[in-house]
Order: structure tokens, then sequence, then C-alpha cells
């Protein structure tokens, strides 16, 4: 094998992308490339899926209908995300089911978010207002994402994911002007997903060592801190809005930079979650597996049956 | 045979009957947000479940309206006790394996389809609009359990043997589907409600076609366990309330 800067494609890939356009399914690729994209698709799917969890905790407590009903929607929502995020993957080359293993084995990550616990109601509506928001602001971005068929998948996901922010600001609204007891349970909430939802655009610009390579090839069109940045000064007037006080002293709008500063990031809590050693970690993996293991027999009879019954005399019968 | 010789409590009774079937049948599918053997399982399943909730929440919005006693759908849904729900034994029954959830489903939805269908033409406006469009979401929900009712019963060893037991599970429970009660009665003599018994050769035609093709056998008879209209329930339906409800009570008065 050559060296990968011999190869004469990879100069005509980069001024392709250089020039704006798309990269689709068919066209070369550096490896490089490719595998870059199939760890952050496969990161995004499995976010979504595992992020069905911490809510699905709450669907079966939901405190009203309508509530229910939305929080049914949105749980399901995330798993139409996660089918189509897959399906993005799959184009290039991987299969769901490899994916979901690495998942299930640990050697793909999801969002560190959904290694926190659903604690409370209040929870619901906080991660559909900081979480998805932060979702958003992240995919947004990603919707000019170089490879197409993830950039496409994102147009689509963040529309239902803006129906999830706005839906969990109106929770959260009615509890912070409901009884003394809702209300200090959406600031506990707040309290607790605050940090970890700033955590969720990765780490500084400094320490990202895959960033540089990512933006040039323009999988990544916006730093970590920027994205971070534009999260925070979308959501402070938020919680002004909902009358609940982010957990961060330093939190101040600065009148030269034009956004807001904010307090230091607990970068060891970060990679500790990430590691592994999350509260949640341990039972995310466990739920999944059982989900999985659980429906083996389900998949396998599915399969048995497609078998008997794809002979070309059997065609027509069913 | 016009609706204002019928007593409003006979027709609040069988809004509750209805709706609570769908409240609970709901709340069952809904559990299994994120367990689906597949991902397209869980938003299949998700789907079934909320269309159940929405016509749950028609038919206990409508028993409060015909109560005229201010009791909304939350009141309803979270403020009574198992003895005062009046849900089929069937769709209490717990997802013990999917195996059970695909059986209680063909055997409800194969059901609700056929009462939809009749009270489709209800002379109660109301119910016949919660049957119109109820009927088309029954009907997607027969075809999602029938054919996994025939790939499951017709699939491995394993599955054919777990659908075997499903079935002798939860076949005592199928007798009450069908079965005539003073009520439900009073409202057929007024065009109101559908006669169960009507429903059977349906629904019988419907399992047996399916079972066939499934490789599936059943008892000749219905089951006989009984008592879910009347609100004796199995123990399941306690601890399905308790979960659902604690929340919602725990903060009286309060806005959601
Ligand atoms: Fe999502
Ligand atoms: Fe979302």
């Amino acid at each position: 094998m050559a060296g990968a800067a011999a190869d004469p494609r990879e100069a005509a890939f980069q001024a392709s992308i250089d020039a704006e356009r798309s990269v689709e399914p068919r066209d070369w690729m550096p490896e490089r490339y490719r595998a870059t994209l199939i760890r952050q698709i496969a990161q995004h799917a499995h976010s979504e899926i595992i992020g069905m969890q911490p809510e699905g905790n709450w669907i079966t407590r939901a405190p009203s209908l309508r509530r229910k009903a939305i929080l049914l929607a949105k749980v399901q929502d995330e798993a139409g995300h996660g089918l189509y995020l897959y399906s993005a993957a799959e184009t290039l080359g991987v299969s769901r089911s490899e994916l979901v293993e690495m998942l299930q084995t640990g050697r793909q990550k999801y969002s560190s978010i959904f290694n926190y616990p659903t604690l409370t109601w209040a929870d619901v509506g906080t991660i559909g207002w900081l979480v998805d928001g932060a979702a958003i602001t992240n995919q947004l971005a990603l919707t000019k994402t170089s490879y197409g068929p993830y950039a496409r998948a994102m147009v689509r996901i963040c529309r239902e994911e803006s129906f999830h922010q706005r839906q969990g600001f109106e929770l959260l609204a009615q509890l912070s002007r409901g009884t003394p007891a809702q209300r200090a349970m959406a600031q506990d909430a707040v309290d607790r997903w605050w940090w970890p939802s700033l955590m969720m655009f990765g780490p500084p610009d400094g320490s990202s060592p895959n960033s540089a390579q990512s933006m040039k090839w323009k999988i990544k069109r916006v730093s970590n801190d920027e994205l971070r940045q534009r999260f925070v000064d979308m959501t402070v007037p938020q919680a002004q809005a909902l009358g609940l006080t982010l957990p961060d002293p330093e939190l101040n709008w600065n009148e030269s930079s034009g956004h807001y500063d904010f307090g230091p990031i607990d970068w060891d809590e970060f990679a500790k979650v990430l590691n592994g050693d999350g509260p949640c970690n341990a039972e995310r993996i466990r739920v999944r597996r059982e989900a999985d293991s659980g429906g083996a027999w389900v998949r396998e009879a599915a399969r048995a049956w497609a078998a008997k019954h794809s002979h070309p005399a059997a065609g027509d019968a069913a | 045979m016009s609706t204002d010789v019928v007593a409003a409590s006979d027709l609040q009774v069988y809004a509750l009957y209805l709706g609570d079937d769908c409240l609970i049948l709901s709340h069952r599918l809904a559990e299994l947000a994120a367990h689906a053997p597949e991902f397209e399982e869980d938003v299949a399943l998700s789907n079934l479940a909320l269309d159940l909730l929405g016509q749950a929440r028609a038919l206990l919005t409508y028993a409060g309206v015909v109560e005229a006693a201010g009791r909304d759908e939350d009141a309803l849904a979270y403020g009574r006790d198992d003895r005062e729900f009046h849900n089929l034994l069937l769709v209490e029954q717990p997802n013990f394996d999917f195996a059970h959830t695909i059986v209680r489903q063909l055997f409800f939805a194969s059901y609700q389809l056929a009462l939809y269908r009749r009270l489709e033409h209800s002379q109660d406006l109301t119910l016949a609009a919660v049957a119109a469009k109820g009927a088309k979401e029954a009907s997607y929900h027969r075809d999602h359990a029938r054919l996994w009712t025939v790939r499951l019963g017709d699939g491995t060893k394993e599955s054919h043997s777990r659908m075997e037991a499903a079935v002798g599970f939860l076949w005592p429970f199928t007798g009450e589907l069908f079965q005539p009660d003073p009520i439900t009665q009073r409202l057929v003599a007024a065009g109101i409600a559908a006669d169960p018994a009507a429903l059977e050769p349906v629904w019988r035609a419907q399992i047996d076609q399916t079972f066939a093709e499934a490789g599936l056998g059943h008892p000749v008879e219905l089951g006989i366990r009984q008592g879910g209209r009347s609100g004796l329930h199995s123990e399941h339906l306690g601890h399905l309330l308790s979960e659902m409800q604690h929340l919602h009570r725990s903060h009286p008065n309060a806005s959601w």
C-alpha cells in the first residue's frame, strides 16, 4: 500500500469538498473519511436509541394523558431517528447489526448525556429543552455536512428535534408556574442537567484531536466551543423566561463580546462518564442487551419464516 | 328507539367500557418503548399505543361530558381505583414475552375492529365518530398482529411453542369480549351500542383463519374468565394503576 497522501484521488476529493460539492455513497472517498463518518453517524444513531431509555422511563408515569401522548410520540421519534441514521451509516458499507453489536460491547459510544438518570417528571421537560436544544444546535450545523446522506438525515431530524425542544420548554413552563413542589422539581432538574448539556458539544477546541481533519473535510463545520457558545446564548434568555436559574454563578452577559460568559466545565467528570463511570452507563447497556437478547427468538423466527416463504413456487401464495 | 330514553349513567359507563380498554392496553404497549425485539417494532408498538391512547382520551372525555360532574379525561384516568375500572381482563394481562403481546393484540384488535365497524352506525354521534376513526386504526392493528402471529406461529420451534403458551394463557379471557351485560343490552336496544354477542362470529372467523395460517390451535369453547366490566380485575391491574397514577395523585390540584 502506498501512502494515502500519494493517492491523486485524495487531492481531487479535497478539491471537490472545497468546492462545496456533497459526497455521495458511490463517490470515491479516503478510507479515513469513511471511517470517521461511520464512527460519527453510528455514535449519533446509538445516542438516539439509548436516549429512548431515560425518557421512556417516565412514559408509564406521565401525570396527564396529554403529556403521556407527547412523550410517547417523542420516544417513538427517537427510534425513527436511530433507524434513519443507521440507514445513513449503511450507505458507507457497514451493517446495522455490526454497529449495534459495537454499541452493546462498548466499542462505539453514544452521547454521554444519557448516562445520567431521569429522577423526576421535570427531567422529561428538561431533557426536551436542554438536551434536544443542544442536539439541534449541533445538528443544524450538520445539515451542511459534506456527506450527502448524513446531511439529508439531519434536515429531517432537526425538524422533529425542534418540536421536542418546544414541548420540553412548555412542560417546564407549566411546572414553573405550578405548585411550589412542581417549581422545585423543575429547578432541581435544571440544576442537574445544565452542566452535562454543555458537555454534549465535546471537549474544548484546544483538546479535540479529531476536529481539525473533520473541519477540513467539512464533516464538521463549526467548532465545539463555538457551538457551545451558540447554545448558551440561545438558552440563557429562555431560562429567564421560565423563571428558572441556571446553576452557574459566572454566567453573565458580556457586552464587549456580545455573548454570555460562563464558568469552567468539569472535564474530569466528562471523561469519567465517557469512559463508563457515569451513573447509568452499565444500566443503559444492560437494558439494550436485554432487549436485544430477549428479542433474538423473534428476529430468528421472522428470518426462518421469510426463508420458508421465499421459494419461487411459494412466492405468489402469500 | 331514540337516544333520549337512554339513561346518561348507562351511556357514561359504556363509554368507560370502551375507553378503559383503550387506556389500559395503550399503557401495556407503552411499557415496551425501548424494549421491543427490534427497532422497527419500537416504532410500531408506539404507534399502536398512541392510537389507543387517542381513542381513550376521546372516550374518557365523552364519559365525563355525559356524567356532567366535572370530571375530565385525567380525573377519570388517574382518579379512579381499580374497582372502578371497566376494561376487559384481556387488555390488562402483562407483556410476559413478545408472544403474549402479539396474541393479546390479535385477540383485542380483531374484536375492536368488529366492534367499531358496527359502532360506526351508532345513533350516538360521538361514539360513531370515535368508531369511524378507530376502525381504520384497529384494522392496521389487526394486520400488524396477524402478520406477527403467522411469522411466530410458523417460524421456529421456539417461537411456535411460545405462541402456544401465550394462547394458552390468554384464551381464558376471550369469552368476556362477547359477554352481554344489562347496560350494554339497554344501549343495544336504543341503537347506541354494538351487541357483543354479534361480534363473535366475525372475530372467530378472523382468529381461525389467522391461526390456520400460523399453524396454531385453540380450544373450541371461548374462555370463561370475566369480571372486568364490573370492576373485578386480575391482580395485574392494581400494579399497572399504581405506576400510572402515582405521580398524578401525589400532587392533588396540580396541572401538568
Ligand atoms: Fe432524536
Ligand atoms: Fe429528540
